[in-house]
């Protein structure tokens, strides 16, 4: 067993974990954070995305073991109190999500792609979305979403 | 998927993962961004009993200039390279080719050293550190090494890198008039087909158009790892620095490859057919580089 402390939304979490435990499984089984979703366990579908330091990653490709001493912000993370962050505003008003499952993991990438670029273009938008599948969508209201965002967030 | 049982280790130097490496006796491994060992050891065909994490190890990371020689440390991952300004400026190419890896979530995560060090044959880098004709820097318990890329990379995910080594750092001179085009696979975005150009101009005068005096260009994606195109690189020298006379040098590029890769994104024919078509596209995207 390894002991793993690890920043996650702004609270510490200490934990004894096996050393192959994935991040998206300390999320979701031991913190009972179970807004970050597994949609494919292999890396494509960004079902999984959180925030490791800053940047979006895809905790089902990373250890628990390797974010210790990090911080990690997952969908539970993003509003304060009732206040809805900009992006999860963004998806209601434009009707960003059908099914759901792909949204928290839409959001944190979109989160990544507007710190980095708060004026995406369409295509912008688009290519930061690459690392994320959406069954639904058709994902025309989701790149709306980010737009709304961007421009009135 | 749930990989075996391992031992967890952080490394606080190149020295101390040398030493846990050699301590592991051979069944260790190191992880940098785990983008490519993590996939492998949920599928099992990795199962390492050590695992020595050197992402944090910050000597490897980071991207210098030094004597007109660029160099960027092992553990710096494709974004950073991809928005490296000194990059972006000096040598596009190489921050062109990090930013078509995977998606932004790949490239925050995976590293150049562990790209170099996993040789998927169809990874992008490797195409580009042909053209830049870069030398790769290993560090094992008996010292350090250069290797060229030319050498490195030698079969399926074979490297000229032993158990004990390590990757620190790539080196090249910077070139602008290079270009990467790359034939997307759409689901996972590795290379089909992905072709480096990196061109020697011999500038023109009042009476002479420019000419393209030399050519470096790194083939990945079509075989079983990646290589230079020396057939187009002979076809190149010497002539007109044109985009007509680039579509021309690429005819029949590839075409004295035997071992072409096949699977289901793509035949053997189609792969040849888009050796050429992308080779055009690298030789003219490297041409649109030329400083007017
Ligand atoms: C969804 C997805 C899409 C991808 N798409 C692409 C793509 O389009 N193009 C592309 O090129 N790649 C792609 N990749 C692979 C990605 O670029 C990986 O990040 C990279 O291949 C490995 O880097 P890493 O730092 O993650 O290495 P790790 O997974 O940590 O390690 C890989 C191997 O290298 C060894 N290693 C790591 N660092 C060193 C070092 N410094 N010295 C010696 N050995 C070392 C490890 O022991 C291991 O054997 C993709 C990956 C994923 C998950
Ligand atoms: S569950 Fe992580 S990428 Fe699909
Ligand atoms: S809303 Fe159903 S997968 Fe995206």
């Amino acid at each position: 067993m390894a002991q793993v402390s690890i920043t996650v939304n702004g609270k510490q979490r200490s934990s004894e974990v096996e050393p192959r435990t994935l991040l998206v499984h300390f999320l979701r089984e031991q913190l009972n954070l179970t807004g970050t979703h597994v949609g494919c366990d292999t890396s494509q579908c960004g079902a999984c995305t959180v925030l490791i330091d800053g940047r979006s990653a895809k905790a089902c490709t990373v250890f628990a073991v390797q974010a210790d001493g990090s911080e990690v912000t997952t969908i539970e993370g993003l509003a304060e109190g009732e206040q809805l962050h900009p992006l999860q505003t963004g998806f209601w008003e434009e009707h960003g999500l059908q099914c759901g499952y792909c949204t928290p993991g839409m959001i944190m990438s979109c989160v990544n792609l507007l710190n980095d670029n708060p004026k995406p273009s369409e295509q912008e938008i688009r290519e930061g979305l690459d690392g994320n599948l959406c069954r639904c969508t058709g994902y025309q209201h989701i790149v709306n979403a980010v737009q709304h965002a961007a421009t009135k967030g | 998927m749930i990989p075996s049982n391992f031992d967890y280790q952080r490394a606080q130097s190149v020295d101390d993962a040398l030493t846990k490496l050699a301590a592991s006796g051979g069944t260790g491994k190191v992880i940098a961004g785990g983008h490519s060992l993590v996939p492998m050891m949920k599928l099992r065909l990795h199962e390492p009993t050590t695992l020595i994490d050197i992402a944090r190890i910050g000597e490897l990371s980071g991207i210098r200039e030094q004597d007109g020689l660029i160099e960027i440390g092992a553990n710096t991952v494709h974004h950073d390279v991809a928005t490296s300004s000194l990059l972006r400026n000096n040598c596009p190419i190489i921050a062109e080719t990090a930013g078509m890896i995977g998606d932004p979530q790949v490239r925050n995560r995976g590293t150049l050293g562990g790209s170099l060090a996993h040789a998927d044959p169809a990874a992008d880098y490797p195409a580009a550190l042909l053209a830049l004709d870069a030398q790769i820097q290993l560090q094992g318990p008996s010292g350090t090494r250069e290797v060229a890329a030319t050498d490195f990379f030698q079969g399926l995910f074979t490297v000229d890198l032993a158990d004990n080594e390590i990757i620190t750092a790539v080196r090249f001179t910077p070139v602008q008039v290079a270009a990467y085009a790359k034939l997307y696979q759409r689901a996972s975005r590795f290379a089909i087909v992905g072709v480096a150009a990196a061109l020697v101009i011999n500038q023109g005068s009042m009476l002479r158009k420019p000419t393209i005096r030399s050519s470096r260009i790194g083939l990945t994606g079509a075989a079983s790892h990646a290589l230079r195109l020396t057939s187009v690189e002979e076809a190149v020298a010497g002539q007109a620095a044109t985009a007509e006379a680039m579509a021309q040098a690429a005819q029949g590029a590839g075409a004295k490859i035997d071992d072409i890769n096949a699977d289901l994104h793509a035949s053997e024919a189609y792969r040849r057919a888009m050796i050429q078509v992308f080779t055009t596209r690298a030789l003219q995207g490297a041409l649109a580089r030329l400083p007017a």
